[in-house]
């Protein structure tokens, strides 16, 4: 039912032959997925971004193999400049910067992609039950997003944090338990309305069950707004989970992400510019660079975007 | 209107009090706060015991919840029990913590809606213009920054200022360390030479973070308005472009960032508890913190227990603003 459902939405953009163009013969055979890759991937800006996405998780996860120093080793002198040997510097007890951004960068990526996977699963999965089921259910899961939402996160962090343990998957748990919320509300929002529409009614009639109407008919048509905003949720994650560690809540030394490098480094601000200027840059790019792709990910997936067709 | 306020109110006391709770276990749960105690010499199990029974440890978490709650309500607000600085009663920490905050994100809010407003309108009215790009990158760009970054950045460049200052002989005039507690002294001048000496870094390393929000938002729900039937109507009605923008569509497009503005408060408070750390501040990031790596609970219940009523409060307040805004929406 939602493959016919996707397959005529498609095929608003793709009868264009009225237009008279000469993309006639190019355009019979595409799907909505192919035409959203094909718009994602004519969106210029979005693609340098993945580009510097790629190159941060490659400098995360492949870098570490190839550098010559270890982030746990303190054998060099303390705070060399910029050299050869440690392109950019060394910390107050001699690790090597580069080796330490590369350790930090795979653990905040780390973190942010379990957070934006979890947030996203409970949030689609609540959501889409709240607004198919309506009544009694849908009116216990927001009454518990509105309980998650007066609760600062930051502080709900910093407890569980020095209450259990500074290990990178707890921090990540903590963060997705109140990341979930605000997609969880969109993808309802969306269920209401999808829930309406015939082929829905179909599917009901036809005899399948809930989980099977949510997750084969109902998500499927949400794909969009739900890619989007686990996007964002990726950058967001990033975003908390160093705020978080800079004060010293969240990931405990001797482990570190971009945001223990920066509270480590940043009072050498004047003196040692690089040590803060490093860890600043890789953070902001990291967060650009994944915002960059939710927003080219938001236009391939709008069906009102048609100037990028090909 | 009144019902509607009073049926909110009534329905935040359960959330309120679900939330208390919940927070009430995750701290008791979290750790003990006598763990120390054991590692100092001298300490006999009997005195364990003792601290216990008079801490009310030994009962259960219901019922230590029971108490807390009926002492909070009726003012009693504990003491800490932190190593150090045993006895400092919650309350007074709190609400200095409070006030001290309060001060840096109303300041940094009002600036950043103004600024946030005004070039959010100017982006969406000369859209695709270069102000519009430089507005909508820039936001962009705050948008994705740290907010610690954004705070140490302000804070280095700008203490520079003040050797500026000195290299043309006046005086000193920025500070990082915070307010004093005793409150500014001296005539009327050097009060205010004092308060915005001392509030003016934060309060642009806050606002900055805030105001790519805040723009982003009145460009796009202004685009909106501008796009709408009854500004082209009002429009061809012959009515001077600048009626048209500030009467008709920017009226309209300030609602959405009225509901922002206050639902935004759990952000910005973590933003001001950022804000605060990298200027040292003794706001509520210092008291959370202190509390936390102290491990404290009667201070962290107060903590939490403010700044969630905070927080319901200004989503009360969103939702009855919405609705004087918007004459479409009823409360009812």
């Amino acid at each position: 039912m939602a493959n016919i459902n996707l397959a005529s939405e498609g095929g608003v953009v793709n009868s264009a032959p009225q237009s008279g163009s000469h993309e006639f013969d190019a355009t019979k055979t595409r799907t909505q997925g192919q035409l959203v890759l094909q718009r994602f991937l004519r969106h210029r800006l979005a693609m340098v971004s993945l580009g510097v996405f790629v190159f941060l998780v490659l400098f995360a996860f492949v870098g570490p193999f190839i550098w010559t120093y270890d982030y746990e080793d303190v054998s060099s002198r303390s705070y060399q400049p910029m050299s050869g040997t440690h392109p950019l510097g060394t910390t107050q007890v001699g690790k090597d910067m580069l080796a330490l951004l590369m350790r930090g960068t795979g653990y905040s990526l780390q973190i942010a992609l379990i957070v934006a996977a979890l947030a996203t699963a409970i949030g689609v999965t609540f959501g889409a039950l709240a607004g198919y089921l309506r009544g009694f259910v849908d009116t216990a899961l927001m009454r518990l997003v509105d309980l998650l939402l007066i609760i600062p996160q930051i502080a709900v962090a910093a407890i569980v944090v020095k209450g259990f343990s500074g290990s990178w998957y707890v921090v990540a748990l903590v963060l997705a338990a109140f990341a979930w919320m605000q997609i969880a509300r969109i993808t309802r929002g969306e269920t209401l309305s999808l829930a309406q529409r015939e082929f829905i009614e179909a599917a009901r009639a036809c005899g399948a069950s809930t989980p099977r109407i949510i997750f084969k008919h109902l998500v499927p048509n949400m794909i969009g707004s739900i890619t989007v905003n686990a996007t964002l949720a990726i950058a967001a994650a990033v975003l908390t989970e160093a705020a978080l560690s800079f004060l010293g809540l969240g990931v405990q030394p001797p482990d570190t992400s971009l945001g223990v490098i920066v509270l480590e480094n940043y009072g050498q601000f004047l003196n040692r510019p690089w040590l803060f200027w490093g860890p600043f840059i890789v953070l902001v790019s990291l967060s650009l660079a994944v915002n960059f792709i939710g927003d080219g990910l938001r236009d391939a997936f709008d069906p009102r975007q048609t100037k990028v067709r090909a | 209107m009144i019902r509607y306020i009073i049926r909110r109110l009534l329905i935040s006391i359960p959330i309120l009090l679900i939330g208390s709770f919940a927070c009430y276990v995750l701290v008791a749960s979290a750790g003990n706060p006598l763990a120390e105690m054991r590692f100092r010499p001298g300490v006999t199990e009997a005195d364990i015991k003792a601290a216990e029974a008079s801490l009310g440890l030994d009962k259960p978490v219901v019922v230590r919840y029971w108490n807390w709650l009926t002492d909070f309500l009726s003012g009693d607000w504990g003491q800490s029990i932190a190593l150090g600085q045993a006895k400092t009663a919650v309350f007074p920490a709190v609400t200095d913590a409070l006030w001290t905050t309060g001060r840096l994100v109303i300041g940094a809010e009002l600036l950043a809606l103004t600024l946030g407003v005004s070039v959010g309108v100017l982006a969406a009215v000369r859209q695709y213009s270069i102000f519009d790009y430089l507005a909508t990158s820039t936001a962009f760009l705050m948008f994705s920054m740290p907010i610690f970054c954004v705070a140490v950045i302000v804070k280095n460049y700008g203490i520079q200022f003040n050797n500026v200052l000195e290299s043309m002989g006046l005086d000193r005039w920025l500070t990082t360390a915070g307010p004093r507690p005793g409150g500014f002294t001296g005539s009327f001048g050097e009060v205010i030479f004092k308060y915005t000496g001392t509030f003016l870094l934060p309060t642009i390393a806050l606002m900055l973070i805030s105001f790519a929000a805040y723009s982003r938002f009145e460009r796009a729900s202004m685009l909106e308005i501008l796009h709408s039937d009854f500004v082209r109507t009002a429009r061809s009605k012959g009515i001077s472009q600048g009626r048209v923008i500030f009467r008709h569509a920017f009226r309209n497009a300030l609602i959405p960032v009225a509901t922002l503005f206050s639902l935004n408060f759990g952000a910005v408070l973590s933003g001001a508890i950022i804000t605060e750390t990298v200027f040292g501040w003794s706001g509520m990031g210092t008291l959370l913190v202190n509390s936390v790596r102290q491990f404290d609970p009667p201070m962290l219940m107060g903590w939490l227990a403010v700044t969630a009523t905070l927080i319901v409060l200004f989503n009360l307040i969103a939702d009855v603003v919405y609705g004087i805004l918007d004459p479409r929406i009823r409360l009812g």
